[in-house]
């Protein structure tokens, strides 16, 4: 293999990885400080105590993120030297930025919310919590701003074989930065409420089988092997810290799931507009027209240049382009085969997300509808549905970033730099197929470490 | 524009430095790990640096971010020729950074021995290879034509630069030990102290060696100030005995702080005006004139370290006296 390909693998699959810790931490950490006002406003211990049972997964989650995360800082040198040289004049600046604005506040934060209950007031303790919130999400911006020039550069000037900044908020606020950070955040919101209703579900229904078990008293003391005696004790407690999380998730949840539509729907406006190539992929549009249909299902073929199994919405995609018809649309012919982006897997991930989303919906909404009827505790199938729910929202995001990135190929800066022209070429296939098969095995590591520890956080309970 | 140049130039280094000082104990601490077989001595290293750690690697995570921002080819350069260096130096971080937030969340002899050595480890390796990445620098890189250093992993090892990752291995290991001694007390506290002394012992030397190896080898850019740089880090090494003698608990880590803050000043006028000195004739290397991002670049993100950092200063203070105070 050569070392194009591996060191792609390697960012794909580095950056893969990464993108399951940070959205969940985001969102949690709005959760956490959420529970952590209630605290504040009522006094009311429970929310204390629910809210340190979060802030423990939360930690587990956050020290991964923040490992991985030291992977990808390094990675623009290691790997993609060239790239480095290029943009860096204006690539950097973000990511010192989130250093500078960001890493330090959440890191600095997260170390009173983890060890310093004890020795904060409740005030500072609070202010703590929406630093660690307010901080992760900053990251979030300055890491986006940073890919978002990527897509769509702006405010510079090539210059000696480099890209030069000249102007620097036209560089941060690029078309295409703003929409891109509010879905991402909307997806990391949807995805730590999801975590959250799942594993307060696991309580819900581990509190069920608990009753169960009173009414059946001869299958008590098989069951007493398997679960501590503690937590039938703690039964009611758990009961009322799962419905309070649960309805916590759902609520944001639903709210987050219903904003997607918007705030997708401009991003894939300013998609069509600043990067036609990656919505023609998105939607398997072939010919340049007005009056371009919506796709709800079909599968790009490449070789004939047609979506085969098109089932369309007549004019649909000029409508949501434009309101209009009219509008006209291009479509992938327009472009060089070599610079189109490779359209089915931009087309599938950007379908699967979509549809992921519209589950979030009406996931959320059945649970808000069950939750009015007083039922939401007791409807078994709601609960496994939601355990089972947990990894979705996060599948969703990576599918996200899988058509955001692979919608820009060939391009690693959008009509600047080609990927291929990036790389360090000094770093031989070799070290690459290295380097990825030791963070292979040792991500694989951290995953069921985490996993694990998640697990047995959850089976010892708040 | 070459003010800023320069301004940037010292920033790095400011945020290198204090990555070495700050970072610097929570790896020692690492170092000396398995010193101690005692399962709560253990317990007691990874609650001195627990609430820190983290902050404390931020220096070397913002340290990047800026030289990728303010000078693209060195960033570029340096990562890219050290490629299987800085793979372990990423893979040491994630393990000790694990085994920190990780070790005690389950009871179990065998998985906190596992993530006991998990720490060591990933705290030896970065303790060596940031000086041996340190001392090529310094040394001087053979470049092609594009800026790109091609002879690949062995030929880091070469004696010089294996030299400077032993003594700041060394460092660092009275770094932490003079760390454990500011922050235990009792026996531990005794113990940490005879760590500090024997480490000092091998250090002073190997300090001394370095330091005149470094300047007849690599060069400088003025024998007054490197001169200057190396006279006050060789007398702060002295002076961390020094003060072990006197009565104050932190007077030690003070010492060895600002002994590895003035190693940092050394080291940087041993590279001015480059940020990569060039193997056979210094002026080949990457210096702050030909590899710097543009003026407006370098102005704005003036700006941002300007607000940010003293910021970043005022709540990182808080954090620490937040958490002053012995570990038990």
């Amino acid at each position: 293999m050569d070392a194009e390909l591996l060191a792609r693998i390697q960012f794909a699959f580095t950056i893969s990885f990464h993108y399951i810790f940070p959205p969940l931490t985001i969102g949690m950490a709005w959760l956490i400080f959420w529970l952590e006002t209630s605290f504040i406003r009522t006094g009311d211990e429970k929310y204390k105590q629910i809210a340190r049972f979060w802030i423990k997964l939360f930690a587990l989650t956050f020290v991964v993120g923040v490992v991985t995360g030291i992977t990808m800082e390094f990675q623009f040198g290691t790997n993609w030297a060239a790239y480095s040289r290029f943009v860096g004049d204006i690539f950097g600046a973000p990511l010192a930025a989130e250093g500078v604005l960001a890493f330090f506040l959440e890191s600095s934060f997260l170390a009173i919310l983890v060890y310093g209950e004890s020795r904060v007031s409740s005030r500072v303790y609070w202010f703590s919590a929406l630093m660690v919130a307010v901080g992760s999400t900053l990251s979030a911006f300055w890491i986006i701003v940073a890919n978002s020039w990527q897509q769509t550069p702006a405010g510079f000037v090539v210059e000696g074989g480099r890209a030069v900044l000249v102007d620097f908020w036209a560089a941060v606020f690029n078309p295409s930065t703003m929409p891109r950070f509010l879905h991402a955040i909307d997806g990391a919101l949807v995805a730590g409420a999801f975590f959250m209703m799942g594993i307060a579900a696991v309580f819900l229904l581990r509190g069920m089988h608990n009753s169960h078990e009173a009414e059946n008293p001869t299958r008590v003391g098989a069951m007493k092997k398997l679960m501590p005696e503690r937590e039938e004790k703690h039964h009611l407690v758990h009961k009322e810290f799962a419905l309070v999380s649960m309805r916590r998730g759902l609520i944001l949840g639903f709210i987050a799931a219903l904003l997607t539509g918007p705030i997708g729907h401009w991003h894939a406006v300013q998609v069509a507009k600043t990067q036609p190539a990656k919505l023609a992929a998105f939607e398997g549009l072939w010919e340049t027209q007005a009056r371009a249909p919506l796709l709800v299902f079909g599968i790009p073929n490449t070789e004939t240049e047609r979506t085969d199994f098109a089932l369309t919405i007549p004019s649909g995609l000029s409508l949501l382009v434009d309101m209009s018809p009219d509008t006209v649309v291009t479509g992938l012919k327009d472009f060089a085969p070599e610079d189109r982006p490779p359209v089915l897997v931009s087309f599938l991930s950007f379908h699967l997300m979509v549809a992921l989303g519209g589950y979030f919906v009406f996931f959320t909404l059945a649970g808000l509808y069950f939750d009015l009827r007083k039922k939401l505790a007791t409807n078994k199938l709601f609960l496994r549905l939601a355990v089972l729910s947990i990894p979705l929202p996060i599948i969703c995001n990576e599918l996200g970033w899988f058509a955001a990135e692979m919608g820009r190929q060939p391009w690693i800066v959008q009509g600047l730099l080609k990927t291929r022209d990036a790389i360090s070429v000094n770093v031989p296939a070799e070290q690459i197929l290295i380097s990825l098969v030791l963070f292979a095995l040792v991500y694989a590591v951290l995953f069921a470490v985490w996993i694990f520890l998640l697990r047995h956080k959850i089976n010892v309970g708040p | 524009m070459s003010s800023l140049q320069i301004i940037w130039f010292v920033l790095i280094f400011v945020l290198l430095t204090g990555y070495a000082v700050l970072d610097g104990f929570d790896l020692g601490v690492g170092i000396w790990h398995l010193f101690t077989k005692n399962k709560r001595e253990r317990g007691l290293f990874i609650r001195a640096i627990g609430p820190y750690w983290d902050g404390n690697e931020v220096w070397l995570l913002t340290g990047g971010g800026a030289l990728f921002a303010a000078f693209p080819p060195v960033y570029a350069t340096v990562f890219s020729g050290f490629y299987l260096a800085m793979i372990l130096v990423v893979l040491s971080l994630i393990f000790r950074a694990s085994a920190i937030e990780f070790r005690d969340k389950i009871q179990n002899e065998k998985w906190i021995t596992v993530w006991d050595i998990a720490f060591a480890v990933g705290s030896i390796l970065p303790s060596i290879l940031f000086g041996v990445a340190l001392g090529n620098v310094v040394r001087g890189l053979p470049l092609d034509q594009g800026g790109n250093y091609m002879l690949g992993f062995f030929a880091l090892l070469n004696p010089y630069a294996l030299f400077i990752g032993i003594t700041g291995f060394f460092m660092l290991m009275v770094h932490g030990a003079a760390y454990i001694f500011f922050k235990t007390t009792g026996e531990l506290k005794q113990r940490a102290r005879t760590w500090i002394i024997k480490s000092w012992m091998i250090y002073l030397p190997l300090h001394l060696t370095a330091v005149i190896w470094t300047m007849l080898d690599a060069g400088y850019y003025s024998a007054a100030l490197s001169g200057t740089g190396a006279l006050l880090a060789v007398v702060f090494v002295v002076l961390i005995r020094a003060a072990l003698a006197g009565k104050g608990d932190g007077a030690v880590f003070v010492m060895s702080s600002l002994s590895i803050v003035f190693n940092m000043i050394f080291v940087a006028f041993s590279l001015f005006p480059n940020l990569v000195n060039g193997l056979y004739e210094k002026n080949l290397g990457l210096n702050i004139y030909t590899s710097s991002s543009s003026q407006e670049t370098l102005t704005v993100m003036l700006i941002i370290a300007g607000i940010g950092m003293p910021i970043v200063l005022l709540y990182t203070g808080y954090i620490y006296r937040t958490f002053a105070g012995k570990v038990e």
